[in-house]
């Protein structure tokens, strides 16, 4: 057994490198991202510039949250999602062409161009996400709600930032998933910053796992951003959930490599906070962990990468040559007939 | 001899300057919200102060608009002045029972024997492609309820003026500012941005609506955006020999009905401009008062412009076609005056 095996002895391989396409996928769509958003909007930053407008919060360095989860998932769970939802969607199965559509505002997004970055929604994969700061873990417990109603093993997951955690829609939602033993899943991602507030000016205990006790809910943490620590603290939690013994609250520690939006000067960082967390790149330790391992030789590994940019590339074409609605669309869809 | 070069400053800095000499001035003033700290405010309202007052009077806070909303309303019941910043007004649902139901109410409930002397600021405002949570005015939302005091400045010397005003009244003012106008880098450099602040303190009462520009053929009553828009359309109509008058509302509540009827009476003709939705608004309530109050000064019916019922979309192309513009105030305008 090599050393990885040996760490790590229950994670299959096959799922092991669905997990790094995923995370290359997203950080690939995320980098095409930043270059997509900037366009326009030179010589001086102007938000309402260019083929990207509005805001923009990626997700870069927070993959493993999203990788190490969906491995777990089917298409009949359901995910919900904060402002900073790529690495979600792109795991989830989400339509990807019709997601950068969306975000390119065109008629052929999810949302027809109505709802944008943040509001992305796509039924087919059980994927939403929305702007307002805890309000999808509501929504994640009634879905969890209706599955328990249907009498199906589906759980619903909901993915939220650290700052949430500190909204009273948090503590509200475990209460009554707890209460009603719901399949319900919140993972929380300590980026550590709310937009610029740390964790240690926001939050009253060490990490949110440690909240778990006083909802009677079961709670687990992940340390370094680690994929298959979460990939384990996951398959914990989903089985939990599967099997009517309730919610979970999986914390993990992530890096949030750019600002909180792009245009922001994260003023209240140090310098030389990004290079120390991308020194700890979640991708490039999967990488040489895998190669280590044997799992997968270089030739392997390229072909996974450039199939994932593949479908990145494509999707961002797709977007680009698609339409714009046209203005009366505006008023259509408040309500449906 | 040299006239005296106007000192100009962005909206955002007039408005950190206000509460700066106000802080200055009296102790039991502080701020307290998300990012107003080290950040500065995400729209720069604080900027500075964190570094003047320190953490002690300028806090930032979790992610708990109720608790911390909730706290000032406690703190102003003991007569502390707490300036409470909510980021954007679109998040006023998460903590609306602590305003409405009791900032609003509890100097009404408790016969006035407690006040509530704080200030809930918050970012109002659209058109930079912000989408459907992140772009509302909801000037209604918050005039509609009675118990506050709702204002909407749009110019830097109001904004620093009115701030003043707002931190000495004795009742809870809800100070709404508009993105676009705070003179933010990374928005659109527009012109609105930028004017001339007094460096010394000053008042502009909190009830008054503001004559911008005078005109005999129609009056255009606008807010923030929708004034300086509708200060371009009459520009335009000038060219075609309409002079428009515009009224820049900037109090939503109260209401200055008298500047509006005194105009009105004048101009025979009204349009009203909105950057909330239009049912159940602004440009409603506007029109009932002169409906009311002035009916047969009228000589022909009022238009009313404002975001169509909707959440307003992201799309640049589709967020244009609901935003009210310099271009359809102009020809709602021409219309009204080929009707005649």
């Amino acid at each position: 057994m090599t050393k990885f095996e040996e760490k790590q002895p229950s994670v299959s391989v096959d799922k092991l490198m669905w997990m790094y396409e995923q995370m290359v996928k997203i950080r690939y769509y995320e980098d095409q991202m930043v270059e997509a958003y900037t366009e326009g909007k030179a010589p001086v930053f102007n938000i309402g510039e260019g083929p990207v407008p509005g805001e923009m919060h990626l997700a870069t360095g927070q993959e493993p949250a999203a990788a190490g989860m969906m491995v777990h998932l089917t298409k009949d769970d359901t995910v919900t999602a904060p402002h900073r939802p790529h690495h979600h969607a792109i795991a989830k199965g989400v339509d990807l062409k019709k997601m950068t559509a969306e975000i390119f505002g065109k008629e052929t997004g999810l949302g027809k161009g109505k709802g944008g970055h943040m509001h992305l929604f796509d039924p087919q994969a059980k994927f939403s996400c929305g702007g307002i700061v805890a309000a999808g873990i509501p929504h994640a417990v009634g879905a969890a709600m209706a599955n328990k109603m249907k009498g199906k093993d589906w759980v619903a997951v909901a993915f939220i930032g650290e700052g949430a955690a500190n909204a009273g829609a948090f503590h509200e939602s475990l209460n009554l998933a707890a209460l009603w033993n719901l399949p319900l899943i919140i993972v929380v991602e300590d980026n550590s910053y709310g937009i610029s507030v740390p964790k240690t000016a926001s939050t009253s205990v060490e990490s949110n796992d440690l909240r778990a006790s006083a909802y009677g809910v079961a709670g687990a943490y992940v340390k370094d951003n680690d994929p298959v620590a979460m990939y384990k603290a996951a398959e914990e939690a989903v089985n939990r959930a599967r099997n009517g013994q309730g919610p979970t609250i999986i914390e993990i520690e992530t890096f949030r490599f750019l600002g909180h939006f792009q245009g922001d000067p994260e003023l209240y960082r140090d310098k030389q906070e990004v290079p120390g967390l991308r020194a700890r790149d979640p991708i490039m330790k999967l990488r040489q962990q895998l190669l280590d391992a044997e799992h997968v030789n270089e030739p392997e590994l390229e072909e996974i990468e450039n199939r994932a940019k593949k479908e990145v590339d494509e999707a961002y074409q797709f977007a680009r040559d698609s339409d714009y609605p046209k203005p009366e669309a505006a008023l259509d869809d408040v309500f449906t007939s | 001899m040299e006239t005296a070069k106007k000192r100009m400053l962005t909206g955002n800095k007039a408005m950190a300057e206000a509460i700066a000499q106000e802080m200055e001035n009296d102790k039991n003033v502080f701020v307290i919200g998300e990012d107003i700290g080290k950040y500065g405010g995400i729209f720069g309202s604080t900027q500075g102060l964190m570094e003047k007052f320190g953490p002690e009077r300028v806090l930032d806070t979790p992610i708990s608009e109720t608790a911390f909303i909730g706290a000032a309303i406690g703190a102003a019941a003991e007569g502390m002045r707490p300036i409470a910043e909510l980021m954007f007004v679109d998040f006023f649902g998460v903590c609306m029972d602590q305003i409405y139901n009791h900032m609003a109410k509890i100097p009404y409930m408790s016969g006035g024997n407690v006040r509530l002397p704080m200030v809930l600021m918050t970012a109002v405002g659209g058109g930079y492609s912000d989408a459907a949570q992140h772009s509302q005015t909801l000037y209604a939302t918050f005039a509609h309820m009675p118990g506050m005091k709702v204002v909407a400045p749009s110019t830097p010397y109001d904004l620093k003026g009115m701030m003043t005003s707002a931190i000495r009244d004795d009742n809870p003012v809800v100070f709404m500012f508009h993105k676009s106008l705070q003179g933010l880098g990374w928005m659109d450099q527009l012109d609105y941005a930028v004017g001339h602040v007094p460096e010394e303190s000053y008042t502009v009462p909190l009830d008054k609506a503001n004559v911008m520009r005078e005109g005999k053929d129609v009056t255009i009553v606008g807010i923030q955006m929708m004034t300086h828009f509708a200060m371009e359309a009459a520009e335009r109509l000038a060219k075609d020999g309409i002079e428009a008058e515009v009224i820049d509302l900037r109090s939503l509540a109260p209401i200055d009905k008298d500047t509006i009827i005194n105009s009105v009476k004048k101009t025979h003709r009204l349009v009203v401009v909105d950057e909330d939705y239009r049912s159940y608004g602004m440009t409603a309530e506007i029109a009932a008062i002169v409906s009311e109050e002035a009916l047969y000064e009228l000589e022909s019916p009022i238009k009313r412009l404002a975001i169509p019922d909707v959440p307003i979309p992201y799309s640049h192309v589709l967020e244009d076609f609901v935003l009210p513009g310099p271009t359809q105030i102009a020809e709602t305008v021409k219309q009204m005056m080929n009707e005649a």
